[in-house]
């Protein structure tokens, strides 16, 4: 049976503007999402800000009504069958929220343990493995207020994990976290494909993706405009190149006018601080360095390099195109 | 007792003494929650005692106490799960298999209890600091009518946290109830100098059968009736909690409203 299958998913909300006089606006932040995610499978959900990752998720997890379209987990209907969908699904989310911070780590997970129906006798021995598996063991008698944003993130992963679900919904758990948490949190990620489940993730660090997802799908706008392994996604664009130009201050009229190249597939910017990085993807055998550095005219450059693509390169072209 | 009974009787458990743990850990709020009740008390009994009458003295001390409770859960209840949502739990509360309704009452019961710790120090600070003697002819009874008061003002909190999941501006509906709610039970003017339109609102709620419980109870007569009343409401507070709590989820999941601050 496919763990998880989301056909034509639609989302949409109701906004107001204005205070005196109100107008309604609805918007839509999913545009008939469809997918399917077999068991054990890692399956990455990429996109920008907005473009409606949680969303969707949050639709799979029974959090959100689907506007039209249908989902089911385990072929369990995420509108229909929610108690059954929420028993064999966990949720971890990013940021260092969705803790009680006056609790200690083990108090946090007692808690929920009793939420999702852990068996008591099993409660102990579980919550003890999964402090194992996160790297808390020693640590869980202390307030989560005291805990750094990776510990918080280990503790979430561990909730999430309590009643053993069979599919685990990852929403950009590794936000925030410094180099090293983030690394530790992938391995953790990593032994639960291991362990044989399912996982959804969705992250913006391309190099994530690409180490843990077997499968990735690209969301711009509320709509997948890309969907393969990480290695069909870079063959999309393997045939170009990469030039990255250093700029100070560039002005955006003059980086919008890059995109008029012919050669140039898309043109995105990278802030660095007081630096932008001007990324232009172009076809494979084109030269147009000196047609990019003359349209920067007066502009500050600093180091022009060419390169191969990679995924993140994939993605940009993606979301920006 | 049957597998799943014990299960959710073990969660209620466990969820409640986690519950009370958070709200006992701040010294500093426990300081406020006491203190208030007895700050409340203290205003209550000064107006009283210009009269110079220890009957009414008693019939106020034994209302200024329950007063605490009233203000701790119904203010706090409503204002529980906007808190929650700050705090980022009511999405993994609302996303958990464990019915709505069981996740809030032990969190209503906890505050409750903190509550109940106010009815005995505002009643100790009565005795000395305005020499109100509570002559009471069964303790047993007047216990059974503090408990029955505690118990139903924490389903009242119960049925006001539960709207507040759909409306987020639900917690001013607790703070207004805050003060019109110690008129209303009688906790300190007998009901029966209110208007006669408001009496029907007075008898709707449980707290006015509960202190009429602990009245009778100190007076030596029967509170059974009172007491009957008031846990027939409690559990009417509770069954539309629960009705509530389901569709009020349901209109939250429609409207996207659990995740906003």
């Amino acid at each position: 049976m496919t763990a998880v299958v989301a056909r034509d998913l639609r989302r949409s909300f109701r906004t107001t503007e204005g205070r005196l006089k109100r107008s309604r606006k609805d918007v839509e932040a999913v545009r008939g999402v469809s997918f399917a995610i077999e068991p054990g499978e890692t399956f990455g959900l990429l996109g920008p800000n907005g473009a409606g990752k949680t969303t969707t998720i949050k639709m799979l997890i029974t959090l959100l009504l689907p506007s039209s379209g249908s989902a089911t987990v385990l072929g369990r209907d995420v509108v229909t069958d929610v108690r059954e969908v929420r028993r064999r699904i966990g949720y971890v989310f990013g940021g260092d929220r969705g803790l009680y911070d006056r609790l200690s780590g083990l108090d946090n997970l007692r808690y929920f343990s009793e939420l999702y129906g852990v068996d008591p006798r099993q409660q102990k021995q579980r919550i003890g493995a999964l402090l194992e598996l996160v790297g808390m063991t020693g640590r869980e008698g202390e307030r989560v207020e005291g805990y750094s944003r990776g510990m918080r993130q280990r503790l979430h992963i561990a909730r999430g994990l309590l009643h053993d679900p069979e599919v685990i919904f990852l929403d950009e758990p590794s936000i925030g976290i410094d180099p090293v948490g983030a690394r530790e949190l992938r391995a953790t990620i990593a032994s639960l494909r291991d362990q044989g489940k399912t996982v959804l993730l969705t992250t913006h660090y391309m190099f994530e993706a690409d180490e843990l997802c077997d499968r990735i799908a690209v969301i711009r706008e509320g709509e997948i405009v890309a969907e393969g392994t990480p290695t069909q996604l870079k063959s999309g664009v393997a045939t170009g190149r990469v030039l990255e130009v250093e700029t100070y201050g560039v002005p955006e009229a003059v980086v919008a006018s890059m995109s008029e190249l012919s050669p140039v597939r898309s043109v995105a910017v990278e802030e660095r601080g007081q630096l932008q990085v001007l990324v232009l993807q172009c076809d494979a055998d084109s030269e147009v360095t000196q047609q990019v550095l003359s349209r920067l005219g007066d502009v500050r450059v600093g180091r022009v390099a060419v390169r191969e693509p990679t995924l993140e390169d994939a993605y940009v072209q993606l979301v920006t195109s | 007792m049957n597998h799943r009974v014990r299960a959710r009787v073990r969660q209620l458990w466990l969820c409640y003494r986690l519950q009370l743990k958070i709200l006992l850990i701040s010294p500093f709020e426990g300081f406020l929650g006491i203190l208030f009740p007895l700050m409340f008390a203290t205003a209550t009994l000064l107006v009283y005692r210009v009269a110079g009458d220890p009957d009414a003295m008693a019939y106020a001390g034994l209302g200024a106490a329950v007063m605490g409770v009233w203000t701790s859960v119904t203010v706090s209840a409503s204002t529980l799960l906007n808190r929650e949502r700050w705090a980022g739990t009511l999405e993994l509360l609302v996303a958990a298999p464990t019915p709505f309704a069981m996740v809030l009452i032990p969190i209503t019961t906890a505050m409750a209890t903190v509550g109940l710790v106010s009815v005995v120090l505002t009643l100790v600070w009565n005795r000395v600091v305005f020499d109100v003697h509570l002559a009471v002819e069964s303790w047993p009874l007047f216990g059974l009518g503090v408990l029955a008061a505690t118990v139903t003002i924490a389903m009242f909190g119960f049925l006001l946290s539960v709207v507040a999941v759909r409306y987020r501006t639900a917690w001013a509906l607790g703070a207004s109830l805050e003060y019109p709610g110690w008129l209303l039970c009688g906790f300190v003017v007998p009901i029966a100098l209110l208007p006669v339109v408001l009496r029907p609102v007075s008898y709707a709620l449980a707290p006015t059968w509960a202190v009429e419980a602990m009245r009778s109870a100190a007076a030596g007569d029967s509170p059974w009736a009172e007491l009957g009343i008031c846990l027939a409401l409690g559990l009417g507070y509770a069954a539309v909690a629960a009705y509530l709590g389901v569709r009020l989820v349901e209109s939250a999941r429609r409207n996207a409203t659990l995740a906003l601050t």
